[in-house]
């Protein structure tokens, strides 16, 4: 399959920060046609099919409409820029490269809601975007993109950007509401959704940064071009991630159905040094890890869900025979448990048994009831935490019980032996 | 009206109800341990799911508002599996010292554990605790038995709002405390004593509970004796001597109390209570019996009246007595004595 | 209260004057602070940067005793700015003319020199106030315990029927009552001029109804204050006090005054459950039981009637007053048929239209607010919707401020003020009996400014002489910035270094309140 680059489309060729430039390759053309006809861009958003980028996969177009539909005195439009997946780095490369385009995107998104002020929640461990954010958004807003009446439409737009504190969690929409409301960020029940009841309580669209930059394209070129990339539940492209033992590791935009043999094969360049492949980690750090029987999965949210891989936010993280999975998902269960806000009894005290029982594979001292009660906990935890952290955190290794059973031995002589 | 069906039964809810409220309406009992009245739902301790046809997992029943044609089941294997494990991880971080904790006979996870048949953990225990901190004159505060439900701190913040208590750290080192690590007693906090009386363990315990079980109290509903608010709350009576104070929903107070309807009931135990009525002879006043001492107020003033006429006696009543003692107090001076000299202390 | 202690989380601004909430009604404190979580705007009206000051949006430090001219102040701006209610003004009051010729005068500019406060500070505070659409107005004895209290009182109900702000929801004049049945003890007519619900001895209709329902003939002639049976004692006039649950040693101003007056009397009754400082000075104390000793219904702030119930025995051969007083009647011979307190309210409810509804068995169930006339009646959470208790329309009673009676000079150059803390209740009968809250303060203190101590060379925790024309006391020094330049604040609960030595008893021609909260004094370091 060809690459396609809707998202990174000039990417690279232009600069970052000047307005001019982003406007000379057809940049905010799709904003101008936004405000000529707003009542159209959630029509148009819901029969492009685009769906959120940033790992659940929620219809775009139906989350603007819960937004546009709630009547209130102020209105927000976040972008969910604090990309803390370990693994992934595609909205850090669209940051970088075009941030116009998101930009565009908010505002889009912003006339269609009836929003007047929008925030990018920057993760804090990219502290060199904060300068190209601040300089681009200063641009735009000297040319008229953002700020009052933008590009003459009468409309009022503006956005500010904001540092996250650190925590991998407020990539979940609520705790990052929390965490921009100045409060220790922790998710929060719902309903009420944030297009409800969210910043301040006022109805706010939270979406990730790469479904924000999809909206100038579907806009400007109209629904049926967007629906002709990609699958047909899964239209568009998708930005990849491809790290761990790789080759040619980056960020690789192609359109949604692409396999994961063609990922790892063509893109990626196989696995260095003629190792053999042994896993795979679908969709992030809180994906699930598949064997090479599964590469020719299409990337997908239904194809991935259906093989028992994870779509995610479209990362692979390829582990090859010298590995050792145990190692792997210490590493990734360390990751949660550090992570975990701590609010929900499963994540907060699950995450550590979980760590605790994977050490017991790891030094031998496992039993059988040991692999029972971590399976146990795992679909507790999958099915009954208060957020996506906790529910995902076990899935590396739900999947890797499933796929590589070989790793968990146990070892029930073990109590006879301990004194 | 939402039409709910709850383990078979058919019910009418208003919008806008939750599952719990629901469960509740029909008389159906739902563990529960972060949720409280007039706070709002957060949904943290995962102990109250519910299972509700359709739903790929099962739902928290104190959050999630019912719709319409909702089918709930309040227990089954799936619903009994999943709280036995949410009570096996809060044992493993929570220090099982119920012999000598002040909550025995009160504390919520006991309760569940033993209606979940949970003798044991299967889990290791994680949690490095933090140390007590004693230095409140009114109540202790134990990390080592805190199972986070967060009720304490939301208490102190939302309904209190004096913000005292705050949670530190995260994930599994998550720790209610005070700002800078402080004692309470170096704190800003106002001993209301409402994080206390939320407490589901014996994580924060009055100075006052080690000394009963709740067994062995009985409650009686009253009105607080201190200022114009009208709190109600419970005294908790053992062996004839108040031990404790509750807070009750009234309508005036919403289940909190300030220090002095929490902490100051000593005084009605008191040794100094006056026992008997005093008559002062000899210029010293000496114990003596009812009828001499009413014998000797009649007389005087039956003496005085005679004398001076009804207006050179006057009755101060009291703003801390009941309507039915001030009411005839008051007839007392207007209709046996024939004065209007009444008066309280309604100005100072 | 007119309106409900409920009410206040729905505000949209709150305006505290006079009034220390969260140390004195800590529950009410609470919910003012529930409803600033939820966006209300606060505004605090204070000689003492107290808690709630915080939480305020506008902090107005008043220099104290200028609490009428803050008020005519806000008034001088909603009608200067148009913010007024006139349909309410039109419709339901009357006198406005003679308002708005005493407000007039009370500019922003003058009242920010009155009061020491910035001009703008007070406009803000009135644009916030009357745009609000609930807005209670809480009140205590900062507004009252001045020989201007019924001026005091009566701008704060100009200020909310200016705006049109009583008989609404979440607004309202809201008086906090200081003490758990201060309101029932009025509502019983324990005040020398009114009978129970108000009904008034100077009517002869009244009289007569209560001489029938009582079967004795009644006295028409006024009775007197508090203060004027200390000086009514003093002249020889009054021979015989009965004072029940009451510590005039501790509570009442100029207790030098007060000593001498209960030292002098005749026949002193005191009626008890502790031997107090008053009850010290009796000749004969009765014990009685307390609250958690016998059964009863108290009547809160918001007017809303509650039950105490019995939880232990009373000590020894302790008694419940009623009891007691029933005996007494017996021996002066007029029999009560009372057997209960049950039977006491259901002869309240006889004799008061107000309290008619009430009876033990409906308030097991209910507590409703009075006025609650007939037992299917649901009680009145809101007074004056619709009509005011005088008919159709209310009348503004303005006033101008007049300073306190006793202004610092050059011998007193500071304002003492006087008040509660958290910890301790009145006079600590009850609180000082718990070691824990003796712990947390024990002793009596005096806060006063940095600059102030600097001055005279007073340290943080160092002991001090107060000194008024009445009397001394010492105590130890908190230097605090809660108190302005100019202004001490003492809590007037503790024996030992007794506030109320030092206060000055001139009272409100009209309510005979005292000033408690303004006389001159001087400070020495010791």
């Amino acid at each position: 399959m060809e690459e396609l680059r809707v998202v990174l489309s000039k990417a690279g060729d232009i600069s970052p920060i000047k307005s001019s430039e982003y406007v000379s390759v057809g940049g905010y053309e799709g904003l101008r046609k936004a405000v000529e006809a707003p009542e159209k861009v959630i029509e148009f958003i819901k029969a492009s099919g685009l769906r959120g980028r940033g790992g659940a996969g929620f219809p775009t177009g139906l989350k603007l409409s819960f937004t546009a539909n709630t009547p209130a005195d102020q209105k927000y439009i976040v972008c969910n820029a604090d990309e803390g997946e370990p693994g992934t780095n595609k909205d850090r490369v669209i940051m970088e490269e075009i941030p116009h385009r998101i930009f565009e995107g908010m505002a889009i998104a912003a006339v269609a809601v009836g929003a007047d002020q929008g925030y990018i929640y920057l993760r804090a461990e990219y502290p060199h975007l904060k300068k190209i954010l601040e300089e681009a958004l200063a641009d735009a807003r000297e040319h008229s993109f953002i700020g009052p009446n933008i590009v003459n439409s009468g409309f009022n737009f503006d956005i500010q950007l904001f540092i996250g504190a650190g925590a991998y969690v407020c990539g979940e929409e609520t705790a990052l509401l929390d965490s921009l409301e100045g409060k220790r960020g922790e998710p929060r029940f719902k309903p009420p959704f944030p297009g409800v009841a969210g910043l301040w309580g006022k109805p706010t669209l939270v979406n990730n940064v790469e479904t924000l930059a999809n909206l100038p394209a579907i806009i400007l070129n109209g629904p049926e071009w967007f629906r002709q990339i990609g699958t047909e539940k899964c239209p568009g492209t998708k930005v990849f991630t491809l790290s761990g033992n790789i080759l040619n590791p980056g960020v690789y935009e192609y359109p949604i159905g692409v396999t994961i043999r063609e990922l790892f094969e063509d893109v990626g360049g196989c696995c260095p040094n003629g190792k053999k492949l042994y896993a795979v980690q679908t969709g992030g750090a809180s994906g699930n890890i598949i064997p090479p029987s599964l590469l020719d999965t299409p990337m997908d949210i239904e194809r991935c869900s259906e093989n028992g891989a994870t779509f995610g936010a479209g990362d692979l993280m390829f582990i090859d025979e010298d590995r050792c999975l145990l190692d792997v998902l210490e590493n990734l269960i360390e990751f949660f448990e550090h992570e975990s806000c701590g609010k929900c009894t499963p994540c907060r005290t699950g995450n550590p048994q979980l760590l605790a029982l994977i050490r017991k594979f790891k030094n031998g001292t496992a039993k059988q009831s040991d692999l029972e009660l971590m399976l146990e906990l795992g679909n507790v935890m999958v099915g009954g935490c208060l957020c996506g952290l906790g529910q995902a955190a076990p899935n590396p290794i739900l999947s890797a019980v499933r796929f590589f059973p070989e790793v968990f031995k146990v070892n029930n002589n073990y109590e006879r032996g301990a004194s | 009206m939402y039409k709910v069906v709850i383990d078979g039964q058919p019910s009418e809810v208003t919008n806008g109800t939750t599952i719990l409220a629901a469960c509740e309406q029909l008389g159906i009992e739902i563990p529960t341990l972060c949720y409280l009245k007039h706070l709002t739902p957060e949904g943290s301790c995962r102990i109250c799911v519910v299972e509700v046809k359709g739903a790929r997992h099962l739902q928290i029943a104190c959050a999630t508002p019912c719709t319409d044609g909702m089918e709930i089941t309040t227990m089954n294997e799936r619903i009994y599996a999943f709280r036995h494990m949410i009570i096996e991880l809060l044992l493993a971080n929570h220090h099982a010292d119920c012999f000598n904790c002040s909550a025995n006979g009160s504390c919520k996870l006991y309760q569940y554990a033993m209606d979940y048949d949970v003798e044991q953990t299967r889990f290791e225990e994680v949690t490095k605790f933090r140390p007590k901190d004693e230095s409140s004159e009114f109540f202790n505060y134990d990390p080592s038995k805190c199972i986070l439900c967060r009720r304490c701190v939301r208490t102190c913040n939302q309904l209190q709002s004096n913000h005292t208590l705050s949670l530190k750290n995260r994930g599994v080192a998550t720790w209610v405390g005070l700002p800078f690590d402080k004692l309470f007693k170096d704190s800003n906090c106002v001993s209301c004593g409402n994080c206390v009386s939320v407490c589901p363990t014996g994580a924060l315990t009055t100075k006052a509970s080690k000394k009963y079980r709740s067994w062995e109290v009985t409650k009686t509903r009253t009105t607080c004796p201190y200022c114009g608010v009208g709190c109600q709350m419970d005294l908790l009576v053992k062996n004839g001597k108040i031990v404790g104070v509750e807070p009750a929903d009234g309508p005036a107070n919403s289940n909190l109390l300030c220090v002095k309807g929490k902490f100051a009931y000593r005084f009605i135990n008191h040794p100094d209570r006056l026992k008997t009525p005093l008559v002062r002879k000899n210029g010293v006043l000496t114990s003596t019996s009812w009828d001499e001492a009413l014998d000797y107020v009649a007389e005087g003033i039956k003496r005085i009246k005679a004398e001076s006429g009804p207006d050179a006696i006057a009755g101060f009543a009291s703003a801390r007595a009941t309507n039915e003692d001030n009411y005839v107090f008051m007839k007392m001076m207007r209709a046996a004595i024939g004065t209007n000299n009444v008066d309280h202390c309604a100005r100072l | 209260m007119t309106n409900s202690i409920a009410e206040v989380v729905d505000a949209d601004a709150i305006l505290v004057i006079g009034s220390n909430t969260t140390e004195t009604h800590p529950v009410i404190g609470a919910k003012i602070r529930q409803a600033v979580n939820r966006g209300a705007k606060l505004i605090v009206a204070e000689p003492r940067e107290i808690p709630l000051a915080q939480q305020a949006e506008i902090f107005l430090p008043l220099k104290p005793g200028t609490n009428v001219a803050f008020l005519n102040g806000l008034m001088n701006v909603i009608i200067n700015e148009d913010l007024m209610d006139e349909e309410y003004v039109k419709n339901r009051t009357e006198g406005f003319e003679e308002l708005w010729d005493i407000v007039k005068e009370y500019t922003p500019e003058k009242v920010g020199e009155i009061c020491c406060i910035d001009p703008e500070d007070l406009k803000a505070a009135a644009r916030i106030y009357a745009k609000a659409e609930r807005a209670p107005i809480f009140y205590a004895m900062g507004v009252t315990q001045h020989s201007t209290g019924t001026a005091g009182v009566m701008s704060v109900a100009n200020l909310a029927l200016l705006c049109g702000k009583v008989g609404k929801y979440g607004c309202g004049v809201n008086p906090l009552r200081g003490q758990n049945n201060v309101q029932g003890a009025c509502d019983m007519g324990c005040l020398p001029g009114d009978y129970t619900g108000y009904q008034k001895v100077a009517n002869p209709e009244a009289r007569a109804k209560f001489e029938k329902a009582w079967g004795v003939g009644l006295s028409s002639r006024p009775g007197l204050t508090i203060t004027e049976v200390m000086d009514a004692i003093e002249s020889g006039e009054v021979r015989c006090l009965y004072i029940m649950g009451e510590n005039p040693m501790v509570s009442d101003p100029n207790l030098n005054h007060v000593e001498h007056a209960l030292r002098s009397c005749e026949l002193l009754i005191v009626q008890d459950i502790f031997l107090t400082e008053t009850a010290e000075l009796a000749d004969v104390v009765l014990p009685a039981t307390c609250y958690a000793e016998k059964e009863g219904t108290v009547t809160n702030t918001e007017r809303r009637v509650q039950m105490i119930r019995r939880a232990v025995p009373g000590p020894g051969d302790s008694r419940d007053d009623w009891m007691i007083l029933s005996e007494i009647m017996h021996r002066l011979g007029y029999d009560n048929e009372f057997s209960s307190p049950q039977e006491v309210l259901e002869e309240i409810a006889r004799v008061t239209p107000s309290y008619g509804g009430f009876s033990f068995e409906r308030l097991e169930k209910v507590q409703p607010q009075w006025p609650c006339p007939t037992p299917d009646h649901p009680g009145t959470p809101i007074l004056h919707v619709g009509k005011f208790s005088r008919g159709e329309r209310a009348i503004f009673k303005p006033s101008p401020c007049i300073l306190g009676a006793e202004l610092p000079d050059e011998e007193y150059p500071l304002i003492l003020t006087t008040g509660r803390i958290l910890y301790h209740y009145h006079t600590r009968t009850m609180t000082g009996k718990n070691e824990d809250l003796n712990r947390v303060v024990g002793r009596s203190f005096v806060e006063i400014n940095p600059t102030d101590a600097a001055k005279l060379g007073i340290e943080d925790g160092g002991r001090v002489r107060v000194t008024s024309r009445r009397g001394e006391v010492e105590v130890d020094a908190r230097v605090t910035n809660r108190v302005s330049e100019g202004v001490i604040f003492m809590p007037f609960h503790f024996v030992d270094g007794a506030a109320n030595r030092l206060t000055n008893n001139v009272v409100d021609p009209i309510a005979k309140i005292p000033e408690y909260k303004v006389c001159a004094a001087k400070l020495r370091a010791m």
